[in-house]
This record gives C-alpha cells, structure tokens and sequence, in this order.
C-alpha cells in the first residue's frame, strides 16, 4: 500500500532536447511548458547540443525519458545517433520520443529502434503527455 | 534603446502619443458624434440584444491575435480621438498611409520568392526557374550548417548538408550558385546572419569575376543578430562580438557598396517564434533603434546608413490586426527616427519592407488548405503597404516546396497584383473605423513595450538576461493552448479533420549533396594556395584583436583565396569565444 502510495506521487523525469543545429525551439518550449504543467520534471537541453551531449545529459540527470525535436530533416542520423550513445553509455533502459516533421517511411525505421511517438505538427498535448506517461509506467516503473 | 536603459524618452512616449491624440481632436463634428455615441448604444441595448437571445453568440472570447478584446463593431466614436490630419498621405511624414506617393500605381511590390535547397548546382536551376516566371528579385536560403558557420565536412553538419537550404562552404560554391546569372541585372537577398559578413564578402567575390563593381551589386543580407538571440537562435559568438561585425558591415558598405543593405531588421522570426503581433513590432522596431545607435557608435550619420536599413515583417492570420501592424510601424520608425534621433533626411525616415506569409500558420494536415491561408496573408501584406513578398508553398509543412508548389505560390501574388484591383488605390483600408482603431492599439502597446525593454536595462541586456525571449516563449504557449482547449480553431487540425493518406508529392532531399559538397570543397582545399590562405586568416585575426579595425578587408581577401566558410568562422571563434543562451523554461 505504502509502496503504491510512493509510485503514484513518483514524477516523470524528461529531458527535451534538440540535438543538432536547429534554433527553431518554438515547439520545444511549449513542449517542456506542457510538460511541466502535466506534472513532469522538466529539463531542457538549452540549444545545439550534440547528440553526444544530449546523451550525457540524460545519463546525469537520470531522465526516464528523453524527448527529441527537430525540424530540419536531419533526424534520421540525430535520433538514432541519441539513442546509440544512450544504450552505449548504460542507458539502455531510458526512453526515447521523438517529434517534428517526421515523413511516414521514416518512422518505421526510428520505431524499429525503440523511438516512439514521432508527434508531427499538429499533435495535441494530451496525446503526448498519454504516450509518455503509459511508456514509463510500463517500462520503467512496471506497473 | 540598445546599451542603456532608463531613458527619458520611451518612458514619456506612451502618454504622449495617448495625449496628443486627444489633443488633435476629432474630425468629426461634436453634435454629430454624440448622436452616432446614442445610436450605438441604442442599436446595442435593442437590436443587438434581441439578436442575441434569437441567435445567441458563440461562447468564444472575441479577441485578436494580440488578445486585445474586440467589441461586435466599431464606429466613428472610436476613433474620434485618431489625428487623421497627422497620419499624412502616401509619401508624406509620417508614412502611416505609405511609403510611396502612389504606392502600387507607380512599382507593384517585388515578388521575391525563397528558395535555396541541395547542392549550388540545384539551386541555380530553382534560381533561373523562378526568372523565367517573371520573378523579379532573387532571394536565397542556406542550409544549417552554412547559418551556424560549419563547413560541409564537419562533424557537426552530418546529415544537415542542402536540407533546408543551399550549402555554401566556400566561394567555389556561390559562383556555382550564379552561374549564367549576372549580378549587375538582379538584386539577390541572402538569408544569412551570424556569417552575413562573409557570404557579403564571397557576393562580391562573385561579382568581381563576372567583371561586376561592388559598387553597383543591389542586394540584402540580413545580418540581424539581435533578433538571432531573440528569436531564431543562430549565432556563434557572443552579441556584442556579433553587433561589432554588424558594425563593420555598416562601415564598409556604406563606403563600398552604398547599394547593398546590409541589415534587414526582421520580425519573420520573432513571430514564427510564437510571439504576438504587437511583440513583433515592439521587438522589431525595438533591434531597429538598435542599429541605429549602432550606426552612431560607428561614427556614421543615421543619414548616411538609415536608406540601407530595411525591414521584414510576418504577415499571419488576424488579417485586420496585420494590416493595422505595418501602418503602425511605418508611423512609428518614422516618428522616433525624427523626435528621437533627430533625423531629417527623409529617405531615412521611410519604413521599407519585405514580408512573408507565415510559415507558422501553415497545417501538414490538408495541405492544400495552406493555399488559402498563403492568399490571404499576402492580401494583408499587401493592404499593409509591403515593398516586397514572398508567399510560402502548400507543402512547407512537409518539406522545401517543390516546384509546382512555389509556383502555385507566386502565381498568387500574381493574381493579387493582376487580378483583383487591390493596388489601385493607396492604403484601401484607410479609414477603416475598426482598421484606424486597431492601428492606433498596436502602436501604443508597442511604446509600452519599448518602454519595458528600456526599463529592464535596454535591449542588449533584455537579451542577455532572457526577458524578450520569455516573452515570446510565454506568449506561444498562451497560443499552443489555444488552439488545445478549442479557443482558437485550426482547420483540419482542431476542426474539421479528416483522415488522408499522404495527400500531396513531396521534395525529397538525400545524402547526394552531402557528398557532392563534400567532393567539392575537398577539392577546393587542394587546389588552393595554402600559405596564401593562412596569411589571410591571420590578418583577419589581427582585425578581429582589434576592436577599431574593419574586418571586412581582409575577410574579401581570404575569401577570393578560397578560406572556407568554417575557417574564417573559427577565426572569430577563438577571438570572441562561444555563446549558451539563459534557459528560460
């Protein structure tokens, strides 16, 4: 009882980041606002980290997600690129979502990988935060 | 306005414009608007009222874009107090009504279409394309990795090369861009900030092989940092390592290139950013006054650099409150310019513009609804009084337009221009009790707001501490939640959606130009004389040490000796240093 107690006031702990150059952070921010008026921690990368960087990140701020955007075509090496380094560096268990303008063939292959969500323009909050939330309390907290 | 606060001026300007409006009193006759003032409260409290309960109103909050409350109609009561005397005419102080004395009658506005994708090789074919189809101004977007001052083999631009834009590494690469193009025939506007300095410098590179003198190259970089840190967020250095390049950009070409300007003061971005029309104006004109004491600081005369001085305005949906967004402008540029500044000189007082349709706006889902929207932000750009337009392709939401999109797109304009009677007159809307109402809101909230900024330091330091960007951030997730609880409608996104399979061909960019760029400037470092190019960097290095050196020269020099993009950058890297933003979430 008092173990469950615990797990439902545990809060998500999620890293937004856009790893690559790309100063476009409109939806970034209004992603870690949403975020965090879900009731998320909320971390932002701050702009132009390096995959490598984005990795680090999240390995030392101990996220159970990391939420990738970007809109300038380049996610097809960026978000693999995150999520090798993560499974590299012992954060093989940390979640991946993704975002942005992600065209239909391309999701197939970053799903394949275990990146998910890829919400393109147009994506409410409510579906976000819903996909965070039900990949976490699966994998991480294995309700 | 740009390194200090607390300044007189701003503080007095709100009250001011509010007082001298009252001051100037109407032009209506008194008799006359007390018995419109008894008509409308009549027509509310009767007519309206039974309207209502017959045919109640939507629950919806009735507001502009800017949130400011609208009533359900508006008379000459409200805008008694508006000084129509001092709006001037077309051509006249203060510009309200145009730049022009018979505006579109005399030029239509210049139909400058975007483009830029691939490799140098494919944007030339986009470039003479879009001549062929009677564009009359080139205007051209870099890739990433060229705005962030990486060359094409670097690390940091894997899989980032000719995707949203063209890829330039080295002067090699803009011959090939203008190749067949003679620069002496066209006036070309690059997209480019944080290495501005440089693609000017490889422009002139360019022109000198084609036998063209700078002094006759007409053209527009945009070299606004200010609303890099702002706003789209691409810079290297630090901002004032960044202003004082801005700065001998100015000198230069005021000396060297009197037709090229060399700052297009942009608002685009700070509105796709998620900001508010008022908080484009406000901020824009805001960098605006910041260049201007850039320009002093310099030694120049506001005279001699303020004609070069252009700007760039967003054109989105709130079409009424757009249109009254550019009139405000124009009064307000002209106005400071002359109590503030003290200028005379009256092409420095003028407010041009280039605009573009809001890239922002445009929905991946049925996307050819984008057309319309395209249409109707260009009729406001238009009804505003623009210089130029760019109309954004149904596809942006996907990827870079194909061709039969931008041509869709500037066949818009075309229809506009050819088809609908809209430039016959200047200022259509002119008079507009709502539009005049509207105009006179933008202009006073964006005197609060230079006021703000003035108290929080001046705009360098409202920068720096994160106070603009906030603003922005603030006011985009005021507008995201918007449209999620169901306030504001989306059409196809929030309303009316459907279900579709990929609706529309898309441009498809791949790794081709990434390679090819990448063999080109391989080659370029090969055949080029190396001690040569050291030699030049080194006397950039020198200029970039020295805080009252025009680093110009020597970047012309090591550019014609084919220095490379990154090169040039790193230079300034270890002179300048780097720069992280506040986090501001």
């Amino acid at each position: 009882m008092a173990r469950k107690a615990l797990a439902t006031q545990r809060k998500i702990r999620v890293l937004v980041a856009k790893p690559g150059l790309d100063g476009h952070d409109r939806g970034v921010l209004v992603l870690a606002r949403a975020l965090r008026d879900a009731g998320m921690e909320v971390i932002y990368s701050g702009l132009l980290p390096s995959p490598q960087e984005v990795a680090q990140m999240a390995l030392d701020e101990d996220v159970d997600v990391v939420a990738l955007s970007l809109l300038n075509g380049a996610h097809m090496t960026a978000f693999p690129k995150v999520k090798r380094l993560l499974e590299k560096q012992g954060g093989r268990d940390i979640i991946v979502v993704g975002g942005g303008i992600i065209p239909e063939e391309d999701k197939g292959r970053l799903r394949k990988l275990g990146i998910t969500g890829l919400f393109g323009p147009g994506s409410s909050f409510e579906e976000i935060v819903e996909h965070i939330g039900a990949r976490v309390r699966k994998e991480r907290w294995k309700e | 306005m740009l390194r200090n606060g607390r300044e007189a001026y701003w503080r007095r300007k709100t009250k001011a414009v509010v007082e001298a409006r009252a001051k100037a009193g109407s032009m209506y006759d008194k008799r006359a608007l007390e018995s419109i003032k008894k008509g409308v409260r009549q027509w509310q409290e009767t007519v309206l009222r039974e309207w209502d309960v017959k045919a109640p109103r939507s629950a919806r909050d009735f507001q502009t874009a800017s949130a400011i409350p609208l009533k359900p109609l508006f008379t000459p009561v409200d805008v008694s107090d508006v000084d129509f005397a001092g709006q001037g005419f077309p051509g006249v102080f203060p510009y309200l009504r145009g730049v022009y004395p018979n505006m579109y009658r005399g030029r239509k506005w210049t139909m400058r279409m975007f483009s830029g994708f691939g490799t140098p090789e494919d944007t030339n074919r986009r470039l003479k394309l879009l001549l062929e189809h009677g564009e009359t101004g080139l205007s051209i977007a870099f890739d990433m990795p060229t705005l962030y001052g990486y060359d094409c083999d670097h690390q940091r631009a894997h899989g980032e090369v000719g995707r949203c834009g063209v890829n330039v590494s080295s002067l090699k690469d803009m011959e090939v861009i203008f190749e067949g193009i003679p620069l002496e025939g066209v006036s070309t506007s690059m997209t480019i900030n944080a290495p501005a300095t440089i693609l000017t410098c490889m422009y002139a590179g360019v022109a000198m092989r084609q036998g063209v003198p700078m002094e006759k190259l007409r053209g527009t970089v945009q070299a606004d940092m200010l609303k890099e840190y702002i706003a789209q967020k691409e810079w290297v250095y630090p901002p004032e390592a960044h202003l004082r390049l801005v700065r001998d950009l100015m000198v230069f070409c005021t000396k060297k290139m009197p037709l090229w300007n060399y700052v297009s003061i942009s608002g685009y971005h700070i509105r796709e950013a998620g900001s508010s029309a008022v908080q484009e104006l406000a901020f824009t004109l805001a960098d605006g006054f910041g260049y201007v004491e850039l320009g002093l600081e310099a030694g120049l005369k506001v005279e001699q650099f303020a004609p070069r001085l252009s700007f760039f305005f967003n054109s989105t949906m709130d079409f009424f409150e757009e249109i009254a967004k550019f009139r405000a402008a124009r009064r307000i540029w002209a106005t400071v310019l002359r109590e503030k500044y003290g200028v005379k000189d009256k092409r420095s007082l003028l407010m041009r513009f280039h605009t573009q349709t809001s890239g922002a706006s445009l929905t991946w889902q049925q996307p050819l609804n984008n057309i319309i929207r395209t249409t109707i932000e260009a009729l406001a750009a238009v009804l505003g009084g623009t210089q130029s337009l760019h109309t954004n392709s149904y596809d942006e939401a996907w990827a870079l337009p194909t061709e039969k999109a931008v041509e869709v797109a500037l066949r818009t304009q075309q229809i506009i221009a050819e088809e609908t009677g809209t430039p016959n007159v200047a200022d259509p809307l002119g008079g507009s009790y709502y539009v005049e109402w509207l105009t006179e809101q933008m202009e006073e909230e964006a005197y609060k707001y230079f006021d703000r900024i003035d108290s929080a330091g001046g705009l360098l330091k409202a920068i720096k501490t994160g106070y603009l960007q906030k603003e922005i951030a603030e006011n985009s997730y005021r507008l995201a939640k918007r449209v999620e609880d169901g306030r504001d409608s989306v059409v196809g996104v929030n309303k009316y959606e459907v279900d579709e399979k990929k609706p529309i061909d898309t441009l498809k960019i791949d790794f081709r130009a990434q390679r090819s760029q990448n063999r080109r400037l391989a080659r370029v470092r090969k055949e080029r004389d190396g001690a040569k190019v050291e030699a030049a960097l080194a006397k950039i290095a020198k200029a970039f040490e020295n805080e009252d050196a025009n680093s110009i020269y020597p970047m012309l020099e090591a550019v014609s000796e084919y220095a490379t993009l990154g090169e040039i950058i790193e230079v300034g890297r270890r002179a300048f240093g780097t720069w992280q933003e506040p986090v501001i979430i």
